[in-house]
Parts: structure tokens; C-alpha cells; sequence
């Protein structure tokens, strides 16, 4: 089975060696997946695969045989950006721009974890469920890196969002 | 990357023959071993990818659980077993990476982790447990991470993982499949090694070895507690961290299990510590004795010099939480 | 075509506050920020050119010595290898900010770990970076390499202040401090490694780059490959964030240059993150005397800050750490010096705020020591200390807005100007405390040129090689033309980041607004005098908005009065006497609350308010994003960023994102930024100052003094880590 990345199939790498991240910027062409550090420090390569964010960096293309991707391109479109791609645009949610696409692939992802119950080192009491509080945003984002510094944008934008959808 | 030949495992037997050959690895989640082998740390000739195998899932077993390897680390800490019986292990789970790392780090690699030491991931540096014999750069160079407990003067890195120390705490059995076919179990207090006269070996595992399970014996009253320290509010190693299993009787400690990361080659277990807590009333004093137990031997490289107190601190903190005594 | 503006005297018409459009200064979104969040913005790497190589930098793992000879024999039969470059046009450091000629040359020379001295090229990535960890080369190392700057011979930067006697006034003073800080060294560490693709036709040679300057680049990169400028253009429309890591063309432009030149085919050289840290500027580690004399009053009447920072031998930049305390306070007994140790750790050169970034803090610090010294509320101890004129040099200030910042700030966070003994909050285990720093940014300005166009349908074309590193620049200048103009920023269009335009000084040291912004305000200017002179108006009496112009009670369409022709104008900014005849400078206060774990020494920061005066607000959105990234860095500064080098070979141990902490978001709280209204016409024609610096100038002292004033533990070292704050915590 091929690779889906944004609903369009992809065969393949030949060389074992190429990660998702390069082979999603460089052979599928959707360079909207940024790559900061390759080696899962900073989350820019952050996408959805089968629904779940991982670092794009730290996988091979081959082990993702028949999988779905989601990329930043995947969530929304300069005419029909999503929520929170909005939300982003009208919080200021970025500066520079190059950690936005994992930030929101994140953002993306959180608001399905946060729906499923998972808890994260924010949430209190482990067994209960998680509450969408501040704390939990940001515990749950801070395996994005943003530079800029556009933390508090980025996190506005994501309570907004996630308010109406939770 | 340096080239290499991709396999994928259909069956455990299978995997087995193939990671049995020699430069063969095994790959779950990828997130460590791939970021060692982009820096030509890790060097494998063939990558032998475990995805398929069906080790994938939770299960009751012998009145406790039984966490397959290829569980990913996100799942288990979202476990509600986990998360009601054993929220030690959810809290030290979550304590560590990101929720992307998580998402794809998998019970059996996690174990196996290796070390966040700056000269074992810098290939142009010296380092006795990349390269056995070419020296340590750590114990003359900057020890910030590093060991303060079971060092040697070949090697004075860390365990960087924080489940390993939960499931230190909480005696939990590593379940190995060897590459001829025999089954194994190791207690994850043993399952990793100090480095000694060969720190490249820092656990159990054989060629041919794959861990298949992790199982937790049946669940035990009293407070679960992972207490960790670190630079940064998330999304950092552990300077020092605690996990700890305590229960009172009357004003008196009836369990005490715990075990510390960022301190030693393994998640860190003496027995005499809960030893010396059972029976007694707690009491910043008694907590200050356990640390002395924990420390006796603690040497410092300079830089990490701190980590002797800090790991004092730790541990009251830790126990003062699960105790309810307060400072 | 041409319209000048020199700035020989402060410019206090206030255009901007006279037009009718109303959108300057208003909190617009970014126009380019659409691009952004959809993934269709392109940075440097990310263009996809047929036939593009791969190249990946080999570098030294040494510190100081030669390479006698590289084998590119080792590497050639590796699938895919097509050439080693080991050209003498390589270069071995990033160039300093302006430094407008090619940087240090000559590869085989090594004088720091990581240093690059070849470039491997292959078809594939994965090809090269397996063949660049290949590459044998044989070197021979020299034994006397200097890595301790303490140890090392140190030189006296031009231009210290000696003035009276500080020894007499510490002697002499009701309340005096004399303290030493250190402060460690920074990364830039922007989100998007350096990373450039070449093309050479065979006459021109295209560079899409990640760089700040291109002004400058363009004459760096020509210089070091012996073009002539006009067969060079840089392109950077999108810059993956800078914080002076891009201000001077970095070693893989050149490096990408000479493979593409060399081999005729497109190559892209990305920098991986390691070397990004291992090659590039670091921002110098300080360490800092202040002494401060007071009177009973708390006025400052000797005031002393010395540093030694460091750099390779023959590099001019010296962090200037002592910058702003230059004229921030008064007290007439003065010294301010800075030595420079010349060692072998990568090149020192601008990361945000050089200076104010590590000079503040420790400044306000010690100032927060002097308040407790003096029994003054360290807010009314900085308002006693504001100078009348600068302490030195005597020249009057321009618009200065530091008692309006340092009050309405506390106002805002709620100080209380009670006493401040520490210990006083608890929650739970942790120490609750509040702390106040000042902040000061020198302003700078450059030449800047930049054309716009009125085109014949009533739009508008903003064209400048002026970049745009998220500071903003796509929204302000069109911001600008749009108020000027008359029109909606919509229909502005802003093209940026190209050699082909018109030239600004680019971005750094927080110029580049009032530069680039003021050329797009003479142009704009310039275009509406010739639509006056059009319809025979007086320019004064002109007003344009929507697309009509009004005059002398008639009113218009511009489209009418273009009647299918367009209006192009370069405005050229060019600073004149007013940089000498006034200290300009942004100001601002910084208030912290934060918790200190009694048991751990954790340091969390719980809020943040800061308040600038920053000069007229060209759009309150970006420009409150500046300083909330400012105040971030403050938090890594006080808190985790540490550059660590290892002492027996000198490379960067911690050169990845791991282990050099830089803050995420679970260490940002909410914080508070308040503009103070502020027009400065000594400052640019708009009357705007930097503001991508001033937030992160001082900020660190605050978490520092809020530290102390949690738990009683004073320190003097920045970054300050857990085992930092227990080693300074006193007893329970």
C-alpha cells in the first residue's frame, strides 16, 4: 500500500534512510511541514498520522505504509482555513512563522486528547478527566518550540478555539 | 543516516531470527534510535521493524497487568487501570517528552533509552560507551546531566527515562523473548546495568532479545508519587526525580517503595530505604536518614555536584507529599 | 525619482496622526500571516528547483590548527557523491551585522570546534550527510588554544567612560553596592536553520537565503565569491525568525555559492541544528562589576559597570553591555568599561538585544540591592535616578517615557510599594515574590530606500529588500502606504526580501521599522505632492482616504486623477545630525511574579507585565507580539539558557534544542504588555523607535529581584537554575 499524505497517495521511498519529514517536504513537494531541528527537539515537523501528532522527523517514511497524514496543507486552505488557522491569524498567534505549522497541527490534535480524556502532567489527578484549563494547554503544547516567543498568542488562540469545540 | 537494509517483522519468532543477526536492531517507536543514528551514533546494517508484531495491548494478568511492548507510551498513561491503580507510572509517563514523542515512544523502547550524555551523542568526542576505550570526555568535561551514584571511571552517564524509574518503584517485571525461542523474566530492577568496565552494555537484553511485555504485580495501597526536577517546566530530562510508593498505618509507614532517575546508569533502587521507612513514624528527621541511606556513596563530577542535595530535597519532598507531613 | 529625507532635525509634524485613512497603528492582522498558518509560506530550503544537489557542511572537531589535506578520495565512490568542495572562497564565520565584506576565509585555518571546512555534495540528502560523516581529512591541532576567558589575554574596547571619581563616591555614599554577576552565553536558536539554495546561470548567481540584512549580504556574498554586486541577488522573502543569527551572510551561501558555480547545477545546503549552534553567533558570556553610589535620597552620585565578554582574536564586535547604562541613570561619578578575552569559541556576535540583554539585568539587579540598601520602593528609587540630560555626554534626550512606563506598569501589576521582605507569601510549598527591572534599548536608524508605487487602478505596490523575520514588516509598511496613500492595507501590496528592490538597512538592532517605514513614508509623501500639484492643491491641503482626495472642499477619485497612469517614487531615508544631537532610546518597565519551589528551588514565573515606550505604534498587534517575545526571552535568560562549553576542547556540549533549554510554553504565563502613547521626531520621520528588542532588555533582573523577594536567596548568576537558587536559598 502506498503512503496518504492529505488524501493523495504517495509510493514509497526507495532509500530506507528518508524520515516522513523529508519525504513529506521533499518528495510529496508540501513543504508546510518545517523541519527545525531533525531530531525531535522543537515539533515544527509536527503532523497528524492516522489522526495522532507525532515529530515527523523521528520516523522513516517506510514504516508508514498505508497510513494517512495529515498535513498542515490538510487542515485548512488560504480560502478555507480551518479554526484555528484562523484563530492563529487573528490572535497573532506567530511571528515568523516557521514553528506555526507544527503549533497548529498540535492545537489540532490536543482538542481530540482533551476530548478522549487523556491527561498530561498538568492534569492534577490523573484519574480524573483532564479540564481544559490554561495549564493544560500549555503543558500539552510545550513540545512546541516557538522562538518568537508568540507563546501567549498561540495559547489565546487555542482556548478560543477549543472552547467552542470542547 | 548510513545506509541500511529495512526489514519488517511479521512474527515474534521472526523478529527474533532477524535482530539476532549481527548489526541487526530492533525499531518500535523510533524516537531514540533514530536520533542516534542521524548522528551515526547508532550504526545498525539492517533495521528490523517490530510494528507489526502483536504486542500492542493492555491486559489482566496474574491479578496485576501486563503492558505489551509495543504499547505506546501515550496509551498507557490513558489507561484507566493505569490511571486508577498504578497513577505512579501514569504521572512518570507524562512527566516525560512531549505528547508527540509519546505518542510513538512504546513501552519496550523506552526501556531500552539510552543515555542523554552530551559525549555519547557527539561522535567526534570520546566516549567509553560508543566507542569502549576511547575515554570519557564527561568526567573532565561538563557533568551537568551525569551520575552522582554507581559511576565508574570508565563511564558516569545517566538512565534519562522517567516510566523505568515508576516501574522500578513498582517492581514490575520486564518479559523477554529470546532470539532461540525462550521466554524470560527480569525484574525491571535488575534489567539495567551499571556501567562498570562496560558501560556500552546498559541492560540485560542479548542479541536476539526482544522484550515482548512489561507486567505489573497486583496493585498496593498508599500515596503514588512521581516528583521530578527539572530546568524547565516540561519538556526537559530529569536534574533529579523521585517516585515513590507510600503507606501509613496509624501514624506509622506501613510501604515505602521508591526508586530515583538523573541520579545513576539505572532507575535507582536500595532496598534499605524502605527498609529503614517501614515501621517508623515520618518525620523530616527520618526522611533526612533515608537520604543519607540514598547517598552514602554519592560522588560528584563538579558540575554535578548539586545533584547530592538536590536529591536530598527531592526525596523529603517526595515523602513529605505522600505522608501528608509538612514542612 | 527620488524624494530625500535627511534627518537633520527632529521631525515633529506628525504626518500620521493629520491623515484620514485611521489605520495606522491599528492591531491589523498580518497580511502575509494567511500564508503562514496554511503552510503556504516559502522559506529558504523550500524551493524546488529540477536538478537540485544536496550539500552538507563538514566541520572541524578541533578548535584551533590546520587542515593539511582532505581526502575527497574517501567519499567519492559513496552512492550519489557528485564533489567535495573545498574551495579557498568558503567561508569559515558568519559574517558580523553590517560588516559589508566577505568573513574570515580560508577553511583550513581552524579556530573553533565546529568550524566548517569543506562541503560534501551529493544528489540526495540522506547521500550527503552520510558522505560528509565520511570525509577523512588529515590536520594537524595546535596545543595553545584559549578557552577560558578568565584566562585569557583581554583587550579594552574604545570609547569607556571615566568620569570623576567612583572610587571617592562609593566611599562617600549613604548606600553604595558593589557586585559582581555573570551572565552565560545565548544561542539565537531562530526556529529555521540557516539554509540556503544557489543557481548560476553563468552570469548571475541567485541565492533564496535565510537572512536578515540583505542589503549588506548581497556586498558579503559578492565579496567573498569576487562577483561584481550586480551579478548577485539574494532573495529572503520569508525568514524563519533571525535574533542577529542572520545578519551576516552565513557559511552556507557561500558554500552553496561555489558548489553551484562550481558544478552548474541548483544546490541546497540547510544547516542541520547542531552546527546551526556549533557555527554560528553566540551571543558572549559576561561577567560584571556594578558599583552604585547613592546619597540619603537615593539619587545616584557614582555609578560604575564594568565587563569582559569575549570573541575570536580579530573579530570587532564586543557585546556592549554597559550600552544603555550609559544615560539610563544619573550619577556624576562615572565608569563604564568593557575588556574583550580573545578566545577559541565560536564567533561572538549580535543575538537579540546585544548588550541590554545581559547589561540590564545585572543593572537592575544591583539596582534592586541599592533600593534595599536605601529603604526606597525600588519603583520610586528608578524615578529619583532619570538624568536630565545624558549622565556623560550632556545632550538632551528625545521623547523619553520611563517614569510614565515604570508607573503605569505598576499600576497595572499591582505593586505594592510596601516593604519588600522577602518570605512573605507562601502557597503551599512554594515562595511567592514580585520583582521590577527597568528597560532601555538604544535607537538606531539607517539609510533606507524603498519604492512605492500608486498604480493606475488605486492600488498600491511597496517594494524594498527589507526583510521581514516576524517582526512584522509585510504590516507596517503597508500600513504606512495605506495611511498616506488613502486606501485600505488591503489594497497595499508589500514585496520584501529581494536584492532587486530598492535597498533598507534590513533587520537588526531594532531599525528596521523607523528605517525602511520612514522611506515608505517620503515616497509616500512624495506621491502625494504630485497628486496635489495634479490638481493644483496646495500638499497641505490635500487629504486622501478611500481612494478620494479631498481638497479645498472638492472632492475626486484618485483613479480619475492617475487617469491610467501610475505614480512611482523611491523614498530615501538618510540619518543626519539628529542621532548626535539626542540620546534616543526606548524605554520601558518590567514587572514579575514568581513562585520558587521551597524544596527544589523550581522557579516558575506567574506573570508578566511590561511597559514600553516605544515611539508612535504602527500597529498595536505586531508590535504587542514584539514585546511579548521580548519578555519570553527574559524568562530564558533569567531562568534556562546556558551555552556550556567543554573546558578541555572547547566545543559546545550542548548544541541542540534538548539540552540548551530555551523556554517552552509551559514556562510562559499570561503576561501583560502596555504601549505608552509616544511620538519621538528625533527618532525617524514617523516618529517611531525599535521595539523588536526592548522587551527582553532588563526583564531578567525583574524575575531576578522577584526571586530574592520570594525567597531571600540573592543571586548573581543568570541563568538561574534550580541548583543555582538552593545553593543561594538561606535556611529554612
Amino acid at each position: 500500500m502506498p503512503i496518504s499524505i492529505n488524501h493523495q497517495p504517495y509510493d514509497l521511498p526507495d532509500d530506507p534512510r528518508v524520515s516522513l519529514l523529508d519525504f513529506i517536504r521533499h518528495d510529496a513537494g508540501q513543504s508546510g511541514t518545517k523541519k527545525g531541528c531533525d531530531h525531535g527537539q522543537c515539533g515544527a515537523c509536527t503532523v497528524l498520522v492516522n489522526g495522532v501528532r507525532i515529530n515527523s522527523c523521528l520516523s522513516l517514511a517506510v514504516m508508514h505504509d498505508g497510513d494517512e497524514v495529515t498535513t498542515i496543507e490538510g487542515l485548512g486552505t488560504i480560502d478555507q482555513p480551518s479554526a484555528l488557522q484562523k484563530a492563529f491569524l487573528e490572535h497573532d498567534g506567530f511571528q515568523c512563522g516557521y514553528c506555526t505549522p507544527g503549533q497548529i497541527c498540535s492545537a489540532t490534535a490536543l482538542i481530540e486528547e482533551i476530548r478522549a480524556g487523556w491527561p498530561s502532567d498538568a492534569t492534577g489527578d490523573v484519574e480524573q478527566a483532564p479540564k481544559l484549563t490554561d495549564e493544560e494547554i500549555r503543558e500539552r503544547m510545550s513540545g512546541n518550540l516557538c522562538r518568537c516567543g508568540a507563546y501567549p498568542n498561540i495559547i489565546a488562540a487555542i482556548r478560543e478555539v477549543a472552547e467552542t469545540e470542547l | 543516516m548510513k545506509p541500511f537494509d529495512y526489514q519488517r517483522a511479521e512474527r515474534l519468532e521472526h523478529a527474533g531470527q532477524l535482530v539476532a543477526d549481527s548489526g541487526a536492531m530492533a525499531i518500535a517507536g523510533g524516537t531514540n534510535l533514530l536520533d542516534l543514528m542521524k548522528l551515526q551514533v547508532e550504526t545498525p546494517a539492517t533495521l528490523v521493524d517490530l510494528g507489526a508484531l502483536p504486542l500492542d495491548t493492555i491486559a489482566e494478568a496474574d491479578g496485576g497487568l501486563r503492558i505489551g511492548a509495543l504499547v505506546t507510551n501515550t496509551l498507557t498513561a490513558a489507561d484507566a487501570r493505569i490511571r486508577g491503580e498504578y497513577p505512579l507510572l501514569a504521572r512518570a509517563i507524562l512527566a516525560g517528552a512531549t505528547q508527540q514523542l509519546r505518542n510513538k515512544a512504546t513501552t519496550g523502547g523506552n526501556l531500552c533509552q539510552r543515555t542523554r550524555c552530551y559525549y555519547f551523542t557527539n561522535i567526534d568526542q570520546p566516549c567509553n560507551k560508543r566507542d569502549p576505550g576511547s575515554g570519557c570526555g564527561a568526567i573532565k568535561g561538563i557533568a551537568r546531566l551525569h551520575a552522582i551514584l554507581g559511576t565508574s571511571d570508565q563511564c558516569i552517564a545517566t538512565y534519562p527515562g522517567d516510566m523505568a524509574v515508576a516501574m522500578c518503584a513498582l517492581d514490575a517485571t520486564v518479559e523477554i523473548a529470546g532470539g532461540d525461542g525462550s521466554t524470560r523474566s527480569v525484574p525491571v530492577r535488575d534489567f539495567h546495568l551499571l556501567p562498570g568496565d562496560t558501560p556500552q552494555r546498559e541492560n540485560v537484553l542479548e542479541d536476539g532479545d526482544i522484550i515482548t511485555a512489561v507486567l505489573l504485580p497486583p496493585p498496593v495501597s498508599g500515596q503514588q508519587i512521581y516528583r521530578k526536577v527539572r530546568e524547565r517546566s516540561s519538556y526537559a530530562f530529569a536534574m533529579c526525580s523521585v517516585a515513590a510508593i507510600v503507606d501509613q498505618a496509624d501514624g506509622t509507614i506501613t510501604r515505602a517503595d521508591l526508586a530515583f532517575g538523573g541520579l545513576a546508569h539505572k532507575p535507582w533502587h536500595d532496598p534499605r530505604i524502605g527498609e529503614l521507612l517501614v515501621g517508623a513514624k515520618p518525620s523530616l528527621t527520618l526522611f533526612d536518614k533515608a537520604a543519607d541511606l540514598l547517598l552514602e556513596n554519592a560522588q560528584g563530577y563538579g558540575e554535578n555536584d548539586y545533584k547530592i542535595p538536590l536529591a536530598r530535597r527531592a526525596l523529603a519532598a517526595a515523602l513529605c507529599d505522600a505522608t501528608g507531613l509538612t514542612a | 525619482m527620488t524624494a530625500l529625507f535627511k534627518h537633520d532635525k527632529p521631525d515633529n509634524r506628525n504626518v500620521l496622526d493629520h491623515t484620514a485613512q485611521g489605520i495606522i497603528g491599528q492591531p491589523l492582522t498580518r497580511p502575509e500571516g494567511i500564508l503562514k498558518v496554511t503552510g503556504n509560506a516559502t522559506y529558504a530550503a523550500e524551493y524546488a528547483f529540477d536538478e537540485c544537489l544536496e550539500g552538507v557542511l563538514v566541520t572541524a572537531p578541533f578548535a584551533k590548527g590546520q587542515v593539511n589535506s582532505i581526502d575527497e578520495k574517501s567519499v567519492s565512490s559513496m552512492p550519489g557523491v557528485i564533489k567535495v568542495i573545498t574551495d579557498k572562497r568558503l567561508t569559515a564565520r558568519a559574517a558580523q551585522g553590517t560588516a559589508n565584506e566577505a568573513p574570515k576565509q580560508n577553511v583550513c585555518e581552524v579556530h573553533y570546534w565546529g568550524q566548517p571546512i569543506a562541503l560534501v555534495v551529493a544528489e540526495t540528502f540522506e547521500q550527503a550527510r552520510d558522505a560528509a560523516k565520511h570525509l577523512k581529512f588529515d590536520y594537524t591541532e595546535d596545543t595553545d588554544a584559549i578557552f577560558d576567558p578568565e584566562a585569557a589575554d583581554s583587550e579594552t574596547e574604545d570609547g569607556a567612560t571615566q568620569q570623576g571619581d567612583l572610587a571617592h563616591a562609593m566611599k562617600q555614599a549613604d548606600a553604595s553596592v558593589d557586585l559582581h554577576y555573570s551572565t552565560e552565553g545565548h544561542a539565537s536558536a531562530a526556529m529555521e536553520p540557516h539554509a540556503s539554495i544557489a543557481q548560476w546561470d553563468g552570469d548571475t548567481l541567485t541565492v533564496h537565503a535565510s537572512l536578515q540584512m540583505l542589503n549588506y549580504n548581497i556586498t558579503e556574498l559578492a565579496d567573498a565569491m569576487g562577483l561584481k554586486e550586480g551579478k548577485v541577488r539574494l532573495l529572503s522573502p520569508f525568514v524563519g525568525g533571525g535574533f542577529g543569527s542572520k545578519l551576516g551572510v552565513s557559511q552556507d551561501v557561500v558554500a552553496a555559492s561555489v558548489a553551484a558555480m562550481e558544478l552548474g547545477r541548483p544546490v541546497r545546503v540547510v544547516m542541520s541544528r547542531q552546527q546551526v549552534f556549533q557555527t554560528i553567533m553566540r551571543r558572549s558570556e559576561t561577567t560584571q562589576r556594578l558599583r552604585l553610589a547613592a546619597d540619603a535620597d537615593g539619587k545616584l552620585t557614582g555609578f560604575g559597570h564594568e565587563a569582559l565578554v569575549s570573541n575570536l582574536p580579530n573579530e570587532e564586535f564586543a557585546e556592549p553591555v554597559t550600552q544603555s547604562s550609559e544615560f539610563l541613570y544619573g550619577g556624576e561619578n562615572r565608569v563604564l568599561q568593557i575588556e574583550v578575552a580573545r578566545i577559541n569559541r565560536m564567533t561572538a556576535g549580535s543575538v537579540r538585544a546585544p548588550g541590554e540583554a545581559v547589561g540590564m539585568p545585572a543593572l537592575e539587579a544591583a539596582m534592586d540591592e541599592l533600593a534595599e540598601k536605601a529603604g526606597i520602593d525600588p519603583v520610586e528609587l528608578r524615578l529619583r535616578n532619570i538624568p536630565e540630560v545624558h549622565p556623560s555626554e550632556g545632550t538632551p534626550f528625545s521623547s523619553r517615557k520611563l517614569a510614565e512606563c515604570l508607573k503605569e506598569g505598576a499600576a497595572k501589576f499591582g505593586w505594592d510599594s510596601g516593604p519588600r521582605t522577602p518570605r512573605m507569601q507562601r502557597e503551599g510549598e512554594w515562595w511567592i515574590g514580585t520583582g521590577v527591572a527597568s528597560a532601555a534599548r538604544v535607537h538606531n536608524v539607517g539609510e533606507a530606500k524603498a519604492r512605492v508605487t500608486l498604480q493606475a487602478d488605486g492600488t498600491a505596490l511597496v517594494q524594498t529588500d527589507m526583510t521581514d523575520i516576524g517582526t512584522g514588516t509585510y504590516a507596517i509598511l503597508g500600513q504606512i502606504a495605506g495611511e498616506m496613500l488613502g486606501m485600505s492595507r488591503d489594497d497595499v501590496l508589500v514585496e520584501l526580501g529581494d536584492t532587486k528592490h530598492p535597498r533598507g538597512p534590513g533587520s537588526g538592532g531594532s531599525w528596521g521599522a523607523a528605517s525602511s517605514g520612514s522611506a515608505v513614508f517620503v515616497a509616500c509623501e512624495a506621491i502625494a505632492e504630485e497628486i496635489a500639484s495634479l490638481l493644483g492643491a496646495a500638499k497641505d491641503d490635500l487629504t486622501l482616504k478611500d481612494g478620494i482626495a479631498s481638497w479645498g472642499g472638492q472632492t475626486r477619485p484618485v483613479t480619475e486623477i492617475l487617469d491610467g497612469k501610475a505614480i512611482t517614487k523611491i523614498g530615501h531615508y538618510e540619518p543626519g545630525d539628529t542621532e548626535d544631537d539626542y540620546a534616543a532610546s526606548s524605554y520601558g518597565a518590567f514587572f514579575a511574579e514568581v513562585a520558587v519551589n521551597q524544596w527544589t528551588g523550581e522557579t516558575r514565573v506567574r506573570r508578566m507585565t511590561g511597559a514600553f515606550g516605544i515611539g508612535r505604534v504602527l500597529n498595536e498587534k505586531t508590535a504587542r507580539s514584539q514585546c511579548l517575545g521580548g519578555m519570553v526571552w527574559c524568562i530564558g535568560s533569567a531562568l534556562t539558557e546556558s551555552l556550556l562549553f567543554d573546558p578541555v576542547d572547547g566545543h559546545l556540549v550542548n548544541c541542540d534544542l534538548a539540552e540548551y533549554h530555551v523556554p517552552v510554553h509551559r514556562d510562559v504565563p499570561d503576561m501583560d504588555v502596555i504601549l505608552v502613547e509616544e511620538r519621538d521626531g528625533a527618532a525617524s520621520p514617523i516618529q517611531a523607535k525599535g521595539v523588536g528588542e526592548l522587551g527582553m532588555c532588563g526583564g531578567a533582573g525583574a524575575i531576578a529581584n522577584a526571586i530574592y523577594n520570594a525567597c531571600g536567596a540573592r543571586l548573581h548568576d543568570f541563568p538561574m537554575t534550580p541548583d543555582r537558587v538552593l545553593a543561594a536559598m538561606p535556611a529554612d
